[in-house]
């Protein structure tokens, strides 16, 4: 039996094997998937279980501080991955699992990153609600960072336009997945705070998978977020993604349109706005000059006493009478000569020589020179006579002349 | 006081909310009152057609010399 060149007590070799374990990075800092077997949850409220896959098993213990803050606790037969280190349990001489955190499996290691991300840039006040900025309410200059070929720009577009036509866009484009994803958004945030009179950004990608969705876990993609001038709007995914972004966005909307309604106020909302304070104006100024007018009425009742206006309307009304019975008798006398004009019509009308030849009378004229013959001296042999009778006119041609009494 | 035919959509909107406000406030001479309350419609009419008028521009972001930008008019591509 060759010479021990080494001796311990238990314990001591426990303290040191403890010690190689906590040395370790890779067990003090570690993800383990597997399945959940003898879970139990003791008086003092720690969480013990097994962790197994088809060759190998490891016991677990989760703190009951610890264990509290889950808002999921596994039962037997879970698959859940768990993080936390692994050290000696020295009083049974067993290596375990010291717990702080445990997730279902099914959300795989991008969701725990997530998670842990998403911590520590809580803790650090990137997500703080009192650094939210106010946005702007009528927006003349927004700044959109998406795809330009995606859904999410047309969707934005179309809301913009639907909803306040009067804003200008600037599309400052990245790839909104892979990996070169997260530097581009970097980039065109800072493009849009630096060289445009945006005067707060949408940052937008559509619905998709969470590996899809994955730059906008990304750290870098946050802290561009943070450190914006301009106020941020995220609209990443489906209502029911929460991204990184999403947290750190000084509002978060669930969609690409969402956010768009969000940047901008509805052009309906304000033309029914300006229909109420035109309707206001008219109602306040309606009111003014009714008060004023109620305010005037005594004064002019007492000016109407006094006026001139009552002795004025009298005599109007007196001359109204007498211009009245002047034209009544005007229009008498106008008739009365009318009816005697017609009476000497008729008498100038039996006077007429005209009214003689019906009574078988005639009328004999000189056809050369018109003149009325009233005796034979006016008149020689071959003179042309004209005669006219009641009903017409005759010629005759002279052939002799006798004068009365020769 | 600005033209009102010069005011931008925000200004006139904001200048329009004043305007019921003071008259509201009341404290005035007729002749104010029916300065402010022509102001105002005209105020809200301006409002209406700058509404009436307005067409989305949408303009693209693009790197020019070093490091430098410029805006190019964005198209969007029908891709369906």
């Amino acid at each position: 039996m060759s010479k021990a060149t080494h001796y311990f007590s238990v314990s001591q070799i426990t303290s040191y094997i403890k010690e190689l374990f906590e040395i370790d990075f890779v067990l003090q800092d570690l993800w383990i998937e597997g399945e959940v077997s003898n879970y139990s949850r003791s008086a003092a409220g720690h969480v013990y279980f097994t962790l197994k896959d088809e060759a190998a098993s490891i016991r677990c213990v989760m703190w009951r501080s610890l264990a509290e803050r889950q808002t999921y606790l596994p039962s037997n037969g879970d698959s859940i991955v768990a993080h936390g280190r692994i050290s000696i349990y020295e009083v049974q001489g067993t290596y375990q699992l010291y717990v702080d955190a445990l997730q279902p499996a099914g959300l795989g290691i991008l969701y725990l990153q997530f998670e842990a991300l998403k911590k520590r840039l809580e803790a650090e006040g990137l997500f703080a609600p009192e650094r939210k900025r106010p946005l702007p309410p009528f927006p003349r200059c927004l700044g959109v960072v998406t795809s330009p070929t995606g859904a999410a720009i047309r969707d934005i577009l179309h809301v913009l336009g639907r909803r306040y036509p009067l804003v200008e866009v600037i599309l400052s484009p990245a790839l909104v997945q892979g990996d070169k994803a997260p530097l581009q958004i970097v980039a065109a945030i800072e493009a849009l705070n630096q060289h445009t009179d945006a005067e707060a950004i949408i940052v937008a990608r559509g619905g998709g998978s969470l590996e899809e969705l994955w730059a906008f876990n990304d750290e870098r993609v946050a802290r561009a977020i943070y450190s914006s001038r301009l106020p941020v709007i995220s609209g990443v995914g489906h209502e029911t993604d929460f991204t990184i972004a999403d947290f750190v966005a000084d509002v978060r909307a669930p969609t690409p349109s969402a956010a768009a309604e969000i940047a901008v106020p509805d052009q309906g909302e304000l033309r029914g706005t300006l229909h109420l304070r035109r309707n206001r104006l008219v109602a306040l100024m309606g009111r003014q000059i009714t008060e004023r007018r109620r305010a005037l009425e005594p004064q002019a009742r007492a000016l109407n006493r006094l006026s001139p206006q009552a002795k004025i309307a009298s005599h109007r009304q007196r001359i109204d009478e007498l211009t009245r019975a002047a034209s009544a008798s005007l229009a008498h006398q106008l008739a009365l000569q009318r009816e005697q004009l017609r009476g000497h019509l008729l008498r100038l009308q039996s006077l007429s020589p005209f009214a003689t030849l019906d009574r078988g009378y005639s009328l004999t004229r000189q056809l050369r020179t018109g003149e009325i013959v009233r005796s034979v001296a006016q008149v020689a042999v071959g003179d042309r006579i004209e005669t006219q009778v009641s009903d017409g006119k005759f010629e005759s041609l002279i052939h002799e002349t006798k004068t009365a009494g020769a | 006081m600005n033209e009102v035919e010069n005011l931008s959509f925000e200004e006139a909107f904001k200048e329009l909310e004043d305007t019921v406000h003071r008259l509201e406030g009341g404290g005035l001479t007729l002749d104010e009152s029916i300065a402010l309350f022509e102001r105002g419609m005209r105020l809200a009419g301006h409002c209406g057609q700058k509404l009436d008028e307005a067409e989305l521009k949408v303009s693209q972001l693009v790197p020019s010399d070093e490091g430098n930008y410029k805006t190019i008019p964005f198209e969007e591509e029908d891709t369906l």
